[in-house]
């Protein structure tokens, strides 16, 4: 019976031009070609001009690459899936600049392989969730959300306070991040395991670290070492707190 | 008929008959962790405090499960089935090639479930998998284009019929899209960690012009191309309009590749992307209820099949829920209904109504057309079933969906609400506490779904154990390509 359907209505019938759509439909090849063809514009059309326009991301002072152990925790933020829940972008509308603070910026996820702007809001966005609560706060959010907030959905991670953090190749993440575009230093490739260690231990000399990764937050650890918990709650302190808001302008910001 | 008689040609119905079993599996697979994470999110306790059974590894296992899973097999099944009947050719490759497909594929989805459970993540959405995943997959995707273009080569049949069109379009382009957006560099050869090579806007475009166009080319071209095979069949008809295809097939596979930008308005991507984006999304509404109006007026004249025939109402709900969703769809992508949409449960509701009401019901109406046919029995154990699977599941969408519309509209009314005096009238979490009910309410209608697919087990597991009929080729002799000749006459 399909046959005698394709029978039936096989040529673009009426046609006046010399084009008929049976050439394509007679010819696998000519309609595999005329296929990506067709799909391929769309895309090259939005996604070069991105990566050619100059203004496409913002000239803002203050962006930095990520600490080795606030990369750790950001890890562990896109293991644990925290981007199906939570938003990491301030659009630019007034209720969310006045809940959430300034619209985000193109600049403040420059380093972020892949980025984690996310989709559904769960739980509130967290572009600028850091300083917004204490390293303590965080901690006790993580192991029980619940006990600070009643209304919350969030799973509990209290596993991650007991699990030590895997920090071994931390030269080898900055390095990979290096080849993708991130402008981490000899410096601090050769120093990541220190700064790591040093940002999780509030009685360690913290100079170098600040020098290399200026408003780094150092997070309350625990003599056994750094921890998962560690990691994330210094990933979340940095968040949206590297641009220097003050010396910017509206007309900096245009795109 | 002029044409010489033939000797029927033995099409690989096995690769079919496996696809169609893993997708009946992946579906139930699929469903339950849906409802399971559905609960997670009425009642937080069920996450139970394990990291792997964590809404946030869960919630890829459901979304990979479900679209690659039940949707990718059901999808690559038919597509076998469709292209050797239409081209009146064997799968090129042999046996072989089309068993390394399904074990490849197969091996991939457990593959990729088992990494989320165990914490490994690009963190791209419907992209989760790690890079070595990405490669294996690569290698299994590439065997099918080969299978798929080197059976329409050596097609009998002179023309390729429309819904190759569709499939050929799916399979090139989601290659495309897989290798574009998963380019990452791993850590070490030896670790499964990798870093996207793509950053920040960049990588937030690229992710939605992927995100989009699995949409589009996965669940929609893919999922159109069955459209264009099973419901001429279950209806006896021709296609409506030869025209309209054309242009259907046109303007859909060259539009759809543009629209992916509305998943980012107001954000960090500039605003002529974002402006691009919108546009070709109110464009797309034509041919996609070009394609609707295409499939549903097959029906002309045969309305009354769909009272004695209740698979074939599966397909043709389906066809109502892809117009009612691509309409939807333009709607929430125009700049200042997504200001409210956007970040929101109407989104997920969206996409439910996309995804149960389109791809899944004609996915259902391709598998009961498919059981009897490639195991040759008169017809499905209980139609009397079928019609409760209908129900139970077209209500329980009804359930998802309105709950989720009125969720999602009153979350982003109350993130924008201000008092009298001047501030935001609500805290975040009084909006978690009012969607409360709604999130029970979704459950209960993702609860019924999964109940309606358990009865589709049921009733297909009977069929096939019921005595084989051995009526020659049964269906899929008296409508197949060949069998047009051979027992039609």
């Amino acid at each position: 019976m399909l046959a005698s359907l394709v029978r039936l209505a096989p040529l673009w019938r009426g046609s006046k031009t010399m084009f008929r759509h049976e050439w394509i439909e007679k010819n696998a090849i000519l309609l595999l070609v005329l296929t990506l063809l067709t799909v391929a514009i769309g895309g090259i059309v939005e996604i070069i001009p991105l990566f050619t326009i100059e203004t496409t991301v913002e000239h803002v002072v203050g962006m930095r690459p990520y600490t080795p152990l606030e990369l750790m925790g950001r890890n562990i933020y896109i293991r644990e899936g925290c981007y199906l829940c939570h938003s990491q972008q301030i659009r630019a509308l007034k209720d969310e600049v006045e809940r959430y603070g300034h619209f985000s910026l193109a600049a403040e996820s420059m380093y972020d392989h892949p980025f984690q702007w996310g989709s559904k809001r769960i739980g509130p966005d967290l572009a600028r969730v850091g300083g917004k609560y204490s390293s303590d706060w965080h901690y006790a959010h993580l192991t029980n959300p619940q006990e600070l907030v009643p209304e919350s959905l969030m799973p509990k991670y209290r596993f991650m306070a007991e699990t030590p953090l895997d920090f071994d190749h931390i030269a080898q993440h900055l390095r990979t991040n290096r080849v993708v575009g991130v402008p981490y230093t000899e410096d601090q490739i050769a120093h990541a395991k220190e700064d790591l260690l040093t940002q999780a231990d509030p009685a360690a000399e913290a100079d170098a670290l600040m020098k290399r990764y200026p408003k780094a937050v150092v997070v309350p650890g625990n003599p056994k070492g750094p921890t998962e918990m560690d990691a994330l709650v210094a990933y979340l302190q940095m968040l949206g707190t590297l641009v220097d808001f003050a010396n910017t302008s509206a007309e900096k910001l245009q795109q | 008929m002029a044409e010489p008689m033939q000797v029927p040609i033995q099409y690989n119905e096995a690769v079919v008959r496996k696809f169609v079993i893993a997708s009946v599996f992946w579906a139930v697979v699929a469903f339950l962790v849906g409802v399971y994470i559905a609960a997670e999110l009425a009642w937080p306790e069920a996450n139970l405090g394990f990291s792997f059974i964590n809404f946030g590894r869960l919630r890829p296992v459901h979304t990979s499960g479900a679209i690659f899973a039940f949707g990718g097999s059901i999808l690559i099944g038919s597509s076998l089935y469709i292209v050797q009947r239409t081209c009146r050719a064997r799968l090129f490759g042999g046996e072989a090639l089309a068993d390394f497909l399904f074990w490849g594929y197969q091996f991939f989805i457990v593959m990729a479930a088992l990494s989320y459970v165990m914490g490994y993540s690009q963190g791209q959405e419907y992209a989760e998998p790690e890079w070595h995943i990405d490669l294996w997959l690569t290698i299994v995707w590439v065997i099918y284009a080969i299978i798929f273009v080197g059976t329409l080569l050596k097609r009998e049949e002179p023309h390729i019929y429309v819904a190759n069109w569709f499939l050929l379009a799916f399979i090139l382009t989601i290659a495309v899209l897989h290798l574009v957006n998963n380019a990452a560099v791993p850590i070490s050869m030896y670790s499964a960690k990798s870093y996207a090579v793509y950053a920040g806007v960049q990588s937030a475009l690229i992710q939605w012009w992927y995100g989009h166009n699995a949409v589009g080319f996965f669940l929609t071209a893919g999922f159109l191309g069955m459209m264009y095979y099973f419901i001429p069949k279950q209806a006896d008809r021709p296609i409506y309009s030869y025209r309209l295809s054309v242009v259907h097939f046109w303007s859909l596979v060259f539009m759809y590749i543009w629209a992916g930008p509305h998943h980012l308005h107001y954000t960090s991507l500039p605003d002529w992307t974002q402006t691009l984006g919108m546009v070709f999304s109110l464009m797309l509404w034509m041919p996609s209820w070009g394609g609707m109006i295409n499939g549903l007026m097959t029906l002309s004249g045969a309305w009354d099949k769909l009272r004695t025939n209740p698979a074939l109402r599966f397909s043709v709900t389906a066809v109502g829920f892809y117009g009612m969703s691509t309409f939807e769809g333009p709607v929430l992508s125009i700049r200042d209904v997504n200001a409210l949409a956007h970040y929101t449960d109407w989104v997920v509701g969206h996409v439910h109504s996309g995804t149960l009401g389109w791809n899944a019901f004609i996915s259902f109406g391709a598998i009961y057309y498919l059981v009897p046919a490639l195991w040759k029995r008169s017809g499905l154990y209980s139609n009397r079933l079928v019609a409760w699977h209908y129900w139970i599941s077209t209500l329980g969408i009804v359930l998802y969906i309105s709950s989720m519309w009125v969720a999602g509209i009153m979350q982003g009314l109350m993130w924008r609400a201000y008092d009298a005096f001047g501030f935001l009238q609500y805290s975040f979490a009084e909006s978690v506490n009012a969607v409360h009910p709604y999130y029970v309410i979704r459950w209960m209608g993702g609860v019924m779904f999964f109940v309606g697919a358990l009865i589709m087990v049921y009733n297909l597991v009977m069929t096939v154990r019921s005595p084989s009929t051995n009526l020659s080729g049964s269906d899929a002799g008296q409508f197949g390509a060949a069998g047009a000749v051979v027992a039609g006459e």
